[in-house]
């Protein structure tokens, strides 16, 4: 294949399908350092800001449940963490296709730091999930559907983290877990329509597209500032993780032209360094 | 066809096979995927001296707590449509009431009633302040006893604090 810089401009967008570049145009690490660096506090500061209003709301000014009391509280740690479990994977997957169609090199290292936040949003999901089924259903686990299918995304996370991380050809690494992270993908609708088609312990979600949602107002509010909050942390996060993995390969570079510059001229280096 | 294009529909063709023999395993398991039977299932099946997880409301009006000795209750599981009386000696859990969704693991007996081993209480969906499901069994618009509350868009924005009460 010709690389487009070579041919002639006015031939170049033609021949390389739109989509395609201008994506390619933030694989640039510099300017994707500095439009990140640019958008970077417009997210964290607002997702922390939206996160502790979201949960002093929830834990201490909404009203408790009428039968419950004030184990509801719960909610506005476990949903947005269950909601952003899903969706952090989702943008795995988003990652991953781009990164195996179109071979884009921020894809890989974003999907490779996706891994590991959205794996910890998981467990605050199972963990806060099982601290409240002890003292409403009378136990901490019960293999239903929806539970299952919850610590299989967790594992798949899991899976994901260690095989990117697996190959010392990284490239390789980040073809395997782009495959892993797309064929676990069948999960996320089994997760979301568990409670529909199976008999579960689980609650069924409070959100339909037809109905109004089953959850009081001054419940609904706070649960979703915080769920708002807490997904502009996630973006937050995986920004700064990402960002973070650009400058270490960029140093990384540096260092390895370095030693092969030295290698190339022994006498050089030692000038260098003397 | 590019690269590109060749390994988009590459990926394409995998994700529907994927997603294809997903699904028809989990169609194939669909039964064993039931985390628990209906007593309409226990009815038209039976259980036959299997455990099994029983799954229904609690009848109204046919929970008996015993008074003395051990903790253990006696009440009718149903679906509306069938009902199976559940023996269970043991702690029942806080949310368990007349009306509640339970789950009890146990076996048929060959008398049809139903001896459990363990009995968890099923939460459902909805979350309401206590105001609110006060105000909707004054109104008669909800008994809690008799099973599910009514439609969310009905109360779900009844103030939670009376006028005026702070």
């Amino acid at each position: 294949m010709t690389p487009p810089s070579t041919i002639a401009p006015k031939l170049a967008p033609k021949l390389a399908p739109k989509s395609g570049q201008s994506l390619h145009r933030f694989a640039n690490p510099g300017r994707f350092l500095r439009l990140s660096g640019a958008v970077l506090p417009w997210i964290a500061v607002p997702g922390a800001l939206l996160t502790v209003i979201g949960l002093a709301w929830g834990l201490f000014l909404s009203p408790a449940d009428w039968q419950q009391g004030d184990a509801v509280r719960i909610i506005y740690v476990h949903v947005p963490s269950a909601w952003l479990a899903s969706g952090g994977y989702l943008a795995l997957a988003v990652c991953s296709v781009l990164s195996l169609v179109w071979r884009h090199p921020l894809a890989d290292l974003a999907a490779a730091e996706i891994g590991p936040v959205g794996a910890a949003f998981t467990a605050l999901c199972l963990a806060t999930g099982s601290l409240w089924g002890k003292p409403m259903w009378g136990t901490w686990w019960v293999w239903d559907a929806r539970l299952t299918s919850v610590l299989v995304l967790f594992f798949l996370y899991l899976g994901h983290i260690a095989l990117v991380r697996a190959f010392d050809d990284p490239t390789r690494g980040y073809r395997a877990g782009a495959i892993l992270a797309l064929v676990g993908v069948v999960n996320l609708p089994i997760i979301k329509f568990s409670v529909d088609w199976w008999n579960t312990l689980h609650q069924p979600s409070s959100f339909s597209l037809t109905a109004a949602p089953t959850l009081h107002v001054d419940m609904l509010w706070p649960l979703l500032i915080a769920a708002l909050g807490y997904s502009l942390l996630f973006g937050a996060i995986v920004l700064t993780r990402t960002r973070a993995a650009v400058m270490e390969r960029r140093l990384r570079g540096l260092l390895m032209a370095r030693a092969n510059a030295a290698d190339a001229n022994p006498y050089a280096a030692v000038g260098d360094d003397a | 066809m590019t690269r590109k294009g060749r390994r988009l529909w590459l990926l394409l063709i995998c994700g529907l096979g994927v997603s294809v023999s997903a699904g028809l395993s989990l169609w194939a398991l669909s039964d064993n995927l039931q985390h628990f039977v209906s007593p309409s299932d226990v009815a038209k099946v039976g259980a036959g001296g299997r455990t099994v997880r029983l799954g229904g409301l609690v009848e109204k009006g046919s929970v008996q707590r015993a008074t003395q000795g051990r903790p253990s209750a006696n009440f009718r599981v149903t679906d509306g449509a069938n009902s199976v009386a559940v023996t269970y000696v043991g702690i029942l859990p806080d949310l368990f009431r007349e009306g509640q969704g339970v789950v009890t693991l146990g076996v048929l007996r060959p008398d049809g009633g139903f001896q459990a081993s363990e009995v968890l209480a099923k939460h459902d969906e909805t979350y309401m302040p206590k105001e609110v499901a006060e105000a909707l069994k004054k109104s008669g618009h909800w008994n809690p006893d008799a099973g599910p509350p009514p439609s969310a868009a009905l109360w779900n924005t009844i103030p939670s604090k009376p006028p005026g009460g702070g």
